[in-house]
């Protein structure tokens, strides 16, 4: 497990995005008050503590679910992820048809590294945990 | 027990109008919009703009709308709000307005807002911020957001689309019944689930409309009020909630602010949800309307869809729920809340025609904005209720 705390006057996008650029999953926390922190941010939510980082496991569970069909492309999921550290965010769930994703169904994730142009950054989807 | 120095009744709602709306003629700005609803909302008040000297104002499609609007309608009002968070920012300016008054900062008090969203396309007025954690994966926005907390309320209640699309129907019927509506043509369950799919489980008849239009509402002492044209609304009860912005970072999406906004009006104004007999709010998305249903306290959490399922918020229905035919069917030119606040007014009044709920002597009007993020509610009340 990786943990440092923020130095001033870095970008917590930046170094969210190192962390993908590694393969890694980072999310923040705020050791005083014992919460998990997302999305990265420069001092803790509520506390205004500082907060360290932390690599997820990359577990979790589908808490929501949604296609869009959006005419002349093929449908997509976004769905929000409840992470098993204790942390939410949005993403996609791959490798299953849009519209096969579930509420409840258990995931983990996996950098996605945009192909489309130079400098597109990199992303975190998630894939079935059995697949 | 109210916390704060808000006062029960110290203010009245004594003007309200609309600007053209639907599809307005080409070339109409936001600020024109403002300006004819405002003349018209003074109008109805008896009222001039050399009695303003209060100035709320927000719309997307200005980077300052208190100052755009001071200028275009010649006024140096003493006190300004340009307060955004979304559709529910007008009952917020509710509050705010009163406070200034409460507080000698002002007396007239105009509130407006304009969008012409349905002429130049809602990507080019209402563009959401860039957020690197959701951006990526496409969401619709709003409409994934809102899709989003559907599921899960499916998913914990039971819900189902049939019930979802029974607030569209409602809606519809009531629509039917305001010549101001957008929409002029009867709709059934089988339309709602039939339509076009946006973002599932909510289809196009799931959503908002996308109109041309705005709105003004003119805010006044309860004593000042007395005196005009109109009888007053009185503001009986306000309250306001801040909560997540993006919907990723919403703790309970079945649960919504609106939670605490509805308990503060309830508090300040003494009354419980039985005493409503009347109830405006922002119907966004026909899960919208569920949602507020439970957290304002008109039916338990998780029992919306059953609730809605025979026609209990359509016209004869046991509880009159949007009764201009609500952002779904009305109109929907964006921010909505100031058009929720004009249809409460209206009822209280005796105004709404063949849509007028008999004996109508409160009313509750409940705004939302974001993603399910903001949240304000205004408990308006007749003279019987003071």
């Amino acid at each position: 497990m990786s943990l440092n705390t923020i130095a001033a006057g870095a970008s917590p996008l930046a170094l969210f995005r190192d962390y993908l650029q590694r393969g890694e999953l980072a999310y923040q926390f705020d050791a005083a008050s014992g919460q998990p922190v997302f999305f990265p941010r420069v001092i803790a939510p509520g506390t205004g503590n500082a907060v360290e980082w932390r690599v997820s496991g990359g577990k979790g569970t589908v808490h929501a679910a949604t296609v869009i069909s959006p005419r002349g492309e093929p449908p997509y999921n976004v769905v929000l992820v409840d992470m098993d550290e204790g942390f939410r965010l949005m993403s996609r769930v791959e490798e299953v048809p849009a519209d096969a994703v579930r509420i409840g169904m258990r995931v983990r994730s996996r950098v996605h590294t945009p192909g489309d142009g130079a400098g597109a950054a990199p992303y975190v989807v998630f894939v079935p945990e059995a697949a | 027990m109210t916390q704060h120095g808000l006062k029960r009744g110290a203010c009245a709602i004594a003007g309200v109008a609309e600007s053209d709306l639907g599809e307005v003629a080409a070339g109409l700005s936001p600020l024109d919009l403002m300006g004819q609803a405002a003349q018209r909302a003074l109008a109805d008040a008896g009222l001039s703009l050399r009695d303003v000297d209060g100035l709320f104002a927000t719309t997307s499609q200005s980077r300052m709308p208190t100052l755009a609007l001071a200028e275009y309608l010649g006024i140096r009002p003493r006190y300004h709000d340009g307060t955004n968070i979304g559709g529910c920012s007008f009952m917020s300016m509710v509050a705010h307005a009163q406070a200034a008054i409460q507080a000698g900062l002002c007396e007239v008090a105009l509130i407006a807002y304009a969008s012409t969203q349905r002429s130049l396309g809602r990507a080019n007025v209402a563009a959401p911020d860039v957020n690197p954690y959701e951006s990526p994966y496409r969401p619709l926005y709003t409409a994934s957001s809102y899709a989003l907390a559907a599921s899960r309320h499916m998913h914990e209640y039971g819900t189902t689309r049939e019930q979802l699309a029974q607030v569209a129907v409602a809606a519809r019927e009531w629509a039917l019944l305001n010549p101001q509506a957008w929409e002029k043509e009867p709709l059934t369950v089988a339309d709602v689930l039939g339509s076009r799919m946006v973002s599932t489980p909510l289809t196009v008849r799931d959503c908002c409309l996308v109109t041309d239009g705005g709105g003004a509402i003119i805010v006044t002492s309860a004593e000042r009020a007395k005196t005009l044209r109109k009888r007053p609304a009185y503001v009986l009860g306000v309250g306001e909630d801040l909560g997540h912005y993006s919907i990723s970072n919403m703790p309970d999406l079945t649960v919504t602010g609106a939670v605490r906004s509805g308990a503060a009006a309830y508090a300040m104004a003494g009354l419980k949800p039985a005493d409503i007999d009347v109830v405006q709010v922002y119907d966004a998305f026909t899960i919208t309307t569920l949602l507020f249903l439970e957290d304002l306290g008109f039916c338990p959490k998780g029992e919306g869809g059953r609730f809605v399922a025979d026609g209990a918020i359509a016209p004869g229905g046991q509880l009159p729920v949007n009764t201009s035919g609500g952002g779904l069917s009305y109109c929907h030119p964006g921010m909505f809340g100031i058009f929720v606040l004009i249809e409460a007014v209206r009822q209280l009044r005796g105004e709404a025609g063949r849509r007028q709920v008999a004996g109508c002597d409160t009313a509750i009007a409940h705004g939302n904005g974001g993603t399910l993020s903001s949240q304000s509610t205004v408990i308006l009340g007749t003279q019987a209720t003071l």
